[in-house]
């Protein structure tokens, strides 16, 4: 177990790696940061100083070696637009959309897989097919309509639900939740729903198909010539079979909530990370969207270790392997 | 009383272009205690037979007519509900494929708890102690350590032993095992056989055995069914049909067996194919590839006719002292 978890981690370590050339690459091509942090009007003196100061006159493996070091400590560097450290800007913008995507996520979870265990089981019922309707505007139409859509009816029509902000926070240490509040609550919902809605109907479409899949399968047959309950085979045998290859997907939806918040968090003005790196990009504030990048990166791995520790606790045929 | 009667079921498949016919009034019945095998090509209807009487068909397919009998009860208008308590512990079932019909992801002493919690009142120590001695009785060696053991932790054989214990967990009267060692290696399918035969006369379980091995009914049948195209073709005890067939059908199957008591010329095939259920013949479906046909063959359907011990469907039987 503990050998399986390393091993994971000293994979990681490559991936990680290349995702911070890439990071790194984009001070060298997109962009001069001397001519961007020196303004119009500075001498050839100042120039070759800043270089120097900045380690830009050093060998490119150098640099990049200098870039991973201080990366490992949460060191980016400055931000050319806000002139503050980039760590400090993205840790200030992080609780907010990591409470966004888990709420998100958590919506998604507890309604798109007990709708597709059902629509999976009662496959020919009305409630069913009226489900699979739905879930198709859900699937087919963009995350920003659905945003606009809300706050249309919810904030705009009938007032009862703000349109943007994260309302009142509280402030736990370095952490800024709007969880402890009525208003951060009220704040959420709208964006959630938003962020979340695709992420459900394509868990609840995936857990359905897995469930029919598995209801045709010898085993479950052989439980009802068994005479065990519906009950019994439904979430006995059926829906854990199901969760094994569905596992994997979901897990690498949630890690796209955090990665792709960009766009509810830019319909909501939520104050997340992903409005962080809109406004970044707008100026080409390459520190801030080089951070950004390795930071999903390490979201992906850590949740990509967390489906091999699920696959771990459900499928005893992996168990048995180590 | 019969145990088990089968009078005249007919199963079908409604479908867009018309519909299937698939079992054509089958009859038979199993005693108490008996071992009924039934055997056919590929096809003949064998797995419906089963399915059809532990209630189990796959929508479409439905009983159209005739009636299942269970100890003189009807049970082929029951509902799913009223079937449930019957499956398993009135009727047990045995699959083909072992590495397919256990579920991979909960333990095998749990799957034998859950059956028999399901159908006798048992605490849950009783059946955990009741598990280990199933998985003893079919043979699993260090049962107690390998009740909380996964599928994919034992052979196909030794996973075909623990289907066994639980068809047999909730002591069935009958149990339906439908080719239960064809997915098996050859060398462990007579073991297979054997413990089937075995503990079934222990507990007194009739079984109805679908298999392709002659071999296999000689041995352990008491009775035999053979069926042809959704139709049963010949039954009687077991000696009888396999040394004097009646039906032509069958005379060809034993006559494609390689006999060691009998010196055999040249083994025989039936030439020609099973027909497809939408090409079925009129009169007797085996018209068109027997040797013995007659002009009456190809107009009215044979109904099971007595001769001797047997009942053969057939207007031309083969002659007593015709022995292949
Ligand atoms: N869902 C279905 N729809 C239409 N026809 C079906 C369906 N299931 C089975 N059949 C038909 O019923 C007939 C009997 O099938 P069955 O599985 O009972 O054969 P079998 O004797 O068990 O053959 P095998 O030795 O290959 O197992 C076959 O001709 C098959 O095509
Ligand atoms: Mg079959």
């Amino acid at each position: 177990m503990f050998s399986f978890i390393l091993s994971r981690i000293l994979q990681a370590i490559p991936v990680l790696l290349a995702v911070g050339f890439i990071s790194f690459a984009m001070f060298a091509f997109v962009g001069d940061p001397v001519t961007i942090m020196l303004g119009q009007d500075y001498t050839e003196a100042q120039r070759a100083a800043l270089v120097s100061q900045l380690g830009l006159d050093q060998p490119f493996f150098v640099q990049y070696a200098k870039f991973v070091v201080e990366a490992v400590q949460g060191n980016f560097g400055i931000s050319y637009r806000l002139a503050r450290p980039v760590g400090a800007l993205i840790a200030e913008r992080l609780p907010a959309t990591v409470e966004l995507a888990l709420t998100a996520a958590v919506l998604a979870l507890a309604i798109g897989l007990p709708l597709g265990v059902y629509t999976g089981i009662r496959r020919n019922s009305a409630l069913s097919r009226l489900i699979m309707v739905f879930s198709l505007l859900g699937v087919s139409l963009p995350t920003f309509l659905i945003g606009i859509l809300l706050i249309l009816v919810f904030a705009v029509q009938l007032g009862v639900l703000p349109s943007f902000g994260r309302g009142d926070v509280v402030q736990l240490g370095h952490w800024s939740t709007g969880f402890l509040t009525a208003s951060g609550r009220r704040a959420l919902v709208l964006p959630a729903i938003t962020l979340g809605l695709f992420q459900m109907t394509l868990i609840m479409r995936l857990v359905r198909s897995e469930m029919l899949e598995v209801l045709r399968s010898d085993y479950i047959k052989f439980a009802r010539a068994r005479g065990l309950t519906p009950r019994a085979i439904n979430f006995g045998h059926a829906l854990g079979n199901t969760l094994v290859p569905v596992i994997t997907i979901v897990g690498l939806q949630l890690g796209g909530l955090i990665a792709f918040s960009i766009v509810t968090e830019t319909v909501f003005q939520w104050p997340g990370m992903g409005l962080l790196l809109v406004q970044s990009i707008g100026v080409a504030d390459i520190p801030v969207m080089s951070a950004y990048l390795l930071l999903i990166a390490v979201v992906f791995v850590g949740i990509n270790l967390c489906v091999d520790l699920l696959y771990f606790a459900v499928d005893p045929r992996l168990r048995a392997n180590r | 009383m019969a145990l088990l009667e089968v009078d005249r079921l007919v199963v079908e498949f409604p479908g867009r272009r018309g519909t299937l016919r698939a079992l054509d009034e089958i009859s038979f019945s199993i005693e108490p205690g008996e071992v009924l095998g039934v055997v056919g090509e590929s096809g003949a209807g064998k797995s419906l037979t089963g399915a059809a009487i532990i209630g189990l068909l796959e929508p479409p397919g439905r009983v159209a007519s005739g009636q299942i009998r269970l100890e003189g009860t009807r049970i082929d208008r029951f509902t799913d509900a009223q079937m449930r308590p019957i499956r398993g512990r009135r009727i047990g079932a045995i699959f083909q494929d072992p590495l397919t019909t256990l579920d991979p992801l909960v333990s095998v002493g749990k799957q034998l708890v859950e059956t028999m919690q399901t159908h006798l009142k048992l605490s849950d120590r009783d059946a955990r102690a009741r598990a280990v001695g199933w998985l003893e009785q079919v043979g699993i060696p260090a049962a107690a350590e390998r009740v909380g053991a996964y599928p994919h932790q034992f052979s196909g054989g030794m996973r075909q032993r623990v289907v066994i214990a639980l068809a047999l967990c909730a002591e069935p009267k009958l149990v339906i095992a439908d080719e239960p060692t064809t997915a098996l290696d050859v060398s462990i399918q007579a073991q297979i056989i054997a413990l089937l035969r075995r503990l079934t006369t222990d507990h007194g379980t009739s079984v109805m055995l679908v298999t392709h091995d002659m071999g296999v009914i000689a041995e352990t049948a008491d009775r035999v069914a053979v069926m042809y195209a959704g139709r049963i073709a010949e039954i009687g005890p077991v000696r009888d049909v396999v040394l004097h067939p009646s039906h032509p059908y069958t005379e060809g199957l034993m006559g494609s067996i390689p006999q060691l008591e009998h010196r055999v010329e040249r083994l025989r095939q039936i030439d020609g194919a099973m027909p497809r259920l939408t090409a079925i013949p009129p009169g007797c479906a085996f018209n068109p590839r027997c040797g013995r046909v007659l002009e009456r063959c190809r107009v009215d359907r044979p109904d099971l006719l007595a001769r001797g011990t047997t009942l053969a469907a057939c207007w031309n039987m083969v002659p007593m002292d015709d022995v292949t």
